[in-house]
């Protein structure tokens, strides 16, 4: 059984904005299975005593003191920018409302 | 649309509110999140931004110990456990304001859970339950341009600027909060309330709802008495503690009169209107984003130590509950006395006041009295009604002294809330000083009494109680700047009468 459905990846990239063809659906669906299969290898292996990680290496409580650093100016900001507008990033309209927080 | 709205006594009488509070305070923290840019209010944008905040690549968040530690300690506040071990979570989204597409936020891990808060409502102690408390990151701010209203749609693109983005953010979530019934609505602005003071006394965040740094979402639902609970719907926008109380009413409200006409209320995200009190429908919760989390790979996880908490834990504040309960002693009230002072919003305003100077009782009159009336016909919080506690003990300086009368410190305070400057430069400014000087008043004394013969001749003959037509006389000639205790005295001894 695949690991994951023609229709999931169709929804991943609905949700990621990319334009993803008939054809290349099938590509990816078949691709991202492989490589879900070979992680569910690991899955097998891992047993009760091994807590699943988030990070290999095994630190926790790195923090920095409440310190300011030097911005970029606007312009340095806005250099990467595919467009500007009144000092701002200007974007084509989202039609979703905000969707943080 | 026009529908007509069952009555709120006849909704509560019928259905059962639940309701629940997601609360969003921005802290106080001098620096971002994960970032040394700076988080003060205003400033040009994209002025504090630097490549962590704007998710270039290659670059790394490293987690605001002072950002971490004020969690604890507002987690600490609402009686939560907080957790030995947690990690941070991408919330992954396709929206602009953040850079990243993803902000980063907690989920099946938070930092503090499981707390409660106790809120006084009608002097009954209602328990909050406080289902979790986490920290994440502010987003930007985006300003749809092209469209009509400055409003979303209708608009062609969005201008963006991040220098909200990655300030700190702390999430508060309650349990569900059913059994509040017809007091539903001052349940939820009495959490707000209590949660905003508990915040504010930890001095990690202003708390300001009108600048944004405390924002609130209002959930919402209605179900049959004995039956489950109803499908809840999400009000944002909600920008005062008012507004709190009306957008939890009309939401009850609207969802009645929905399911009175056989529909079923769509679980979905609406918009409070300040304006109207009404709310509209948002995005649809069913089909939205999902959001794809999973523990933030740039991130180590927090392990707070516990002989830091417990240190965290010692050093709190006095509560502002327990800080009530002293104030009320020491200000000699009832309990319904008090819990007016707290529902005028008036315990700080009072307490500054006492230390300027004024005398509980007097600052407690002003408050409550004129100045409640204001704000409540203004519709703005008492602490923002224009007045200081410092102006209040000043005003009542002036009546102690006796250069003004109470009415006359009404009119002088009415100039303060206007802004025309201090009690003293209104007074002067307005020329409301009362009449102290007894050549000007036994001058004005004698006039009334040689305008009005006969009444005068009444009071010389005994009938001193005809001497108010002749005080009245007086203060309309003075315009009403004396005081009508000496102008009475004054009369009596002008016409040979003992008072």
């Amino acid at each position: 059984m695949a690991a994951i459905s023609r229709e999931e990846v169709a929804h991943l990239a609905r949700l990621s904005r990319l334009a993803v063809t008939e054809e290349e659906l099938d590509t990816f669906a078949g691709q991202l299975d492989v490589i879900l299969q070979a992680v569910a290898q690991v899955g097998k292996v891992a047993a009760a005593d091994i807590p699943p990680t988030s990070h290999s290496v095994p630190l926790t409580n790195v923090l920095r003191e409440d310190v300011e650093t030097p911005c970029l100016t606007p312009e340095e900001a806005l250099s990467g920018a595919p467009d500007a507008e009144q000092q701002r990033f200007r974007v084509p309209r989202i039609l979703n409302e905000d969707l943080a927080s | 649309m026009t529908t007509t709205l069952p009555s709120y006594d006849d909704v509560v009488a019928r259905y059962e509110p639940v309701i629940g509070l997601e609360t969003h305070v921005e802290l106080g923290t001098r620096t971002k999140m994960f970032c040394g840019c700076p988080t003060d209010f205003g400033g040009e944008p994209n002025t504090r931004v630097c490549p962590v905040c704007l998710g270039l690549p290659g670059s790394l968040p490293v987690a605001n110990k002072a950002a971490v530690e004020a969690t604890i300690r507002i987690g600490l506040a609402l009686n939560c456990s907080i957790a030995q071990w947690c990690r941070f979570a991408r919330k992954n989204y396709f929206y602009p304001d953040m850079p990243k597409n993803f902000q980063i936020s907690q989920y099946d891990e938070p930092l503090c859970v499981d707390g409660y808060l106790d809120v006084e409502v009608n002097g009954e102690t209602v328990r909050i339950g406080i289902e979790r408390v986490h920290l994440e990151e502010d987003t930007g701010k985006t300003l749809h341009v092209g469209g009509a209203t400055g409003r979303i749609h209708g608009a062609t693109e969005s201008l963006v600027d991040y220098n909200r983005a990655g300030i700190p953010l702390v999430e508060i979530v309650t349990k569900p909060i059913p059994g509040a019934g017809a007091l539903a609505p001052e349940v939820a602005r009495a959490y707000v309330t209590e949660l905003r003071d508990v915040i504010r006394s930890l001095g990690v965040s202003d708390v300001r709802m009108e600048e944004g740094s405390l924002r609130c979402d209002v959930n919402t639902s209605l179900n049959l008495p004995g039956e489950e609970w109803g499908t809840r719907t999400e009000t944002k926008n909600v920008n005062s503690l008012r507004s709190v109380e009306r957008a939890v009413r009309s939401e009850m409200l609207r969802q009645a009169s929905v399911l009175d006409a056989g529909g079923r209320i769509t679980q979905e995200t609406r918009h409070f209107h300040e304006d109207t009190g009404d709310t509209t429908p948002g995005r649809s919760k069913e089909t939205a984003t999902d959001y794809r989390y999973f523990p933030e790979p740039d991130l180590v996880p927090l392990a707070p130590d516990p002989a830091w908490v417990a240190e965290l834990k010692a050093a709190l504040p006095e509560l502002p509950r327990l800080r009530r309960r002293r104030l009320q002693q020491e200000w000699g009230l009832s309990d319904l006395d008090m819990q007016s002072v707290v529902n005028a919003g008036a315990v700080e305003l009072i307490e500054a006041t006492v230390a300027a100077g004024a005398s509980p009782a007097a600052a407690r009159k002003w408050w409550l009295g004129e100045l409640s009336r204001r704000a409540n016909e203004t519709g703005v919080e008492l602490a923002d009604i224009g007045a200081t506690p410092a102006q209040v003990a000043e005003l009542q300086r002036l009546v102690d002294a006796g250069k003004l009368t109470d009415k006359l410190a009404r009119t002088v305070l009415e100039g303060v809330v206007a802004g025309e400057g201090s009690p003293t430069e209104v007074m002067t400014n307005r020329n409301l000083e009362v009449v102290s000087d007894t050549g000007a008043l036994t001058a004005a004394v004698d006039e009334a009494i040689a305008a009005n013969p006969d009444i005068a001749e009444k009071v010389r003959s005994g009938k001193v109680a005809a001497a108010g037509a002749l005080v009245g006389a007086v203060m309309k000639s003075t315009r009403g700047q004396a005081d009508a205790k000496s102008v009475r005295e004054l009369i009596l001894e002008r016409l040979g009468v003992q008072g």
